[in-house]
């Protein structure tokens, strides 16, 4: 059932609790990553992909790889809300002996298309996923959510260029530009701007949207691509550490575990 | 051996049509028959060997059998982590050729001469590491690789190597006995084998009767015959173009300490831990950094001799 745009604010909102009890409980980094993309990962499962909980290799299904690996507490919470798993299962992230890792792995995790972790693998191989359904004929659709620091990976590239090449347009990437990467910011690092252009000059369509804006997100994840060729390249302008006052724009929460207060003040930023 | 695998991969196209090769704008002159015949089944990625490998493993995914094909270290240093993260620990039909094994093109330098490769590979969990030792078993072990779980890494060389086909069939990870001996024990893999078989003869000029092996499947390891040899020759060695640190080499020393098969005196001769800077045709390279008959019969006089 595809929820409306009020049920998936809700939907991203208990995604942002789940990471931040996540990644309080494991002692766990990346809070500020997965708060990023909540609004994004809410709108892809709660109302764009197709799935089915029961069958989680449906054969039309469509596909999502998230190449941002770090932030796999965010895809485990909404494959949990989404049915795919007890929401309880959660509770073991990070934790010794558990599948959860901190970088999302699919081994003994229904729903989750491939592991990921290093980056600059996440849209190459969905570009090859996407490849085979052009070659089969087939209708369903591919998503990679990829985040902006790893647009430094020459192999993200190599697959941009090889994408347009191939008129892939049953493939989209999202990316999550929030601006900051590891240490500084994006642009401090190895500029990536202009980055819409850099992909439009790849061969892409690209669009710009607020990443945190759920019918934003919605318009843009839903429109048919099939009067197009190109594979289209959304570039969602988001908040690291969107939703927790503190958190946002910190660079600190990309390794920080929200513990005591923190935690608590957190908690209490979601609940209003 | 590089025609037979393109032989062999053109028979197994006719039959399915989920077969896809990959090559990393390689192959001049040698695909087009293939690309002419399964024209979707053959994608020129460009030089872009890390998109070639995690575009394969999108496909494998999918459900298609791919092989991916460069040259020397390209599809598989260049792209190892894509190898690793990729393909092998989502156990795909990934299937990696790399033509040009060890020295074969020695004239174009270090950065071409695949050396490391077998040593590198071999540590991958989930893979199968094919060295042959003649065209004939480097027909079979596409169709085999093709047919297997997994991923496979296929390493072929310029040198043919043997040429006759021998009577048994063709097996990932069963060895193939090349000629019977009495006294030393050759393990081999790849074209260098040539150099085994001439060092034998001139072994055999001097009293000295050798076993020839192929250990074409480097992984799995045939460890029975190792079992059965270890305590049948005064001397077992093991020939490989490639560096002697964890390659064939090594992987037989490892089973044979650890099983408690130890044989009584052991020798690898392959490339002692250097980059080779010099360059020159195969056979030259061979000689220069002591893999060659020549050296190997010398080698093998003066351990039997110790």
């Amino acid at each position: 059932m595809k929820k409306n745009i009020n049920e998936l604010i809700h939907l991203a909102n208990k995604l942002r609790k789940h990471a931040v009890q996540m990644t309080s409980s494991g002692s766990s980094s990346h809070v500020g990553s997965i708060l990023s993309i909540a609004d994004i990962l809410a709108v892809l499962y709660g109302s764009i992909l197709k799935f089915k909980v029961k069958n989680p290799s449906w054969p039309n299904r469509d596909r999502f790889i998230l190449s941002k690996g770090h932030a796999g507490a965010g895809v485990y919470a909404v494959l949990a809300e989404s049915g795919f798993f007890s929401v309880d299962i959660l509770k073991t992230h990070y934790q010794n002996g558990s599948d959860l890792s901190g970088h999302v792995s699919h081994k003994g995790i229904p729903g989750v298309e491939f592991s990921t972790g290093s980056l600059g693998h996440g849209l190459p191989v969905i570009t090859g996923m996407a490849l085979a359904a052009k070659i089969n004929n087939q209708k369903h659709r591919y998503f990679v959510l990829m985040s902006d620091g790893e647009c430094n990976e020459g192999s993200n590239w190599e697959a941009i260029m090889f994408a347009a090449h191939h008129n892939l347009n049953n493939l989209i990437a999202v990316v999550d530009r929030n601006m900051l990467q590891s240490i500084y910011s994006t642009e401090e690092t190895v500029k990536l701007e202009p980055f819409s252009e850099k992909w439009r000059s790849f061969g892409w369509e690209v669009e710009e949207v607020d990443g945190h804006s759920c019918q934003d997100l919605f318009n843009s994840l839903s429109k048919g691509r099939q009067n197009s060729d190109k594979p289209l390249c959304i570039i969602a302008k988001t908040i690291k550490g969107k939703g927790v006052s503190f958190m946002e724009n910190n660079i600190l929460w990309h390794y920080r575990s929200p513990k005591g207060d923190e935690f608590n003040e957190a908690m209490k930023e979601l609940d209003n | 051996m590089r025609d037979s695998f393109i032989k062999s991969l053109i028979d197994i196209a006719k039959k399915d049509k989920d077969l896809v090769l990959l090559t990393g704008d390689l192959g001049f002159g040698i695909f087009e028959d293939f690309e002419n015949m399964f024209p979707g089944q053959y994608y020129n990625v460009g030089v872009a060997e890390q998109n070639m490998t995690s575009i394969a493993s999108g496909l494998a995914l999918e459900g298609k059998k791919v092989f991916t094909y460069s040259l020397a270290n390209f599809p598989t240093l260049r792209c190892l982590e894509q190898i690793r993260n990729d393909a092998c620990y989502h156990n795909l039909n990934v299937n990696i050729v790399a033509s040009g094994g060890g020295f074969s093109y020695g004239q174009l330098g270090m950065s071409h001469h695949a050396t490391e490769d077998i040593s590198i590979m071999r540590a991958l969990p989930n893979v199968k590491l094919v060295v042959p030792s003649s065209p004939w078993e480097a027909e079979n072990a596409t169709k085999e690789l093709y047919k297997s779980e997994g991923v496979g890494y296929l390493r072929i060389d310029k040198t043919n190597g043997v040429q006759e086909k021998p009577s048994q069939p063709f097996k990932i990870g069963e060895s193939i006995s090349i000629q019977s001996g009495n006294d030393v024990c050759f393990i081999a893999c790849g074209g260098i084998i040539n150099e085994v078989v001439d060092s034998a003869k001139s072994l055999k000029r001097v009293g000295i009767s050798s076993e020839i092996i192929s250990m074409h499947t480097i992984k799995p390891l045939d460890v029975n015959i190792l079992t059965k040899v270890s305590g049948k020759y005064k001397l077992v060695v093991s020939v490989e173009e490639g560096n002697v640190i964890g390659g064939l080499g090594s992987a037989i020393s490892e089973f044979c300490m650890e099983s408690g098969h130890i044989p009584p005196k052991f020798m690898k001769i392959g490339l002692k831990d250097i980059y080779s800077s010099i360059v020159g045709d195969q056979a030259y390279l061979r000689a220069k950094y002591q893999m060659d008959a020549k050296y190997i019969t010398e080698a093998v006089l003066e351990k039997l001799a110790t």
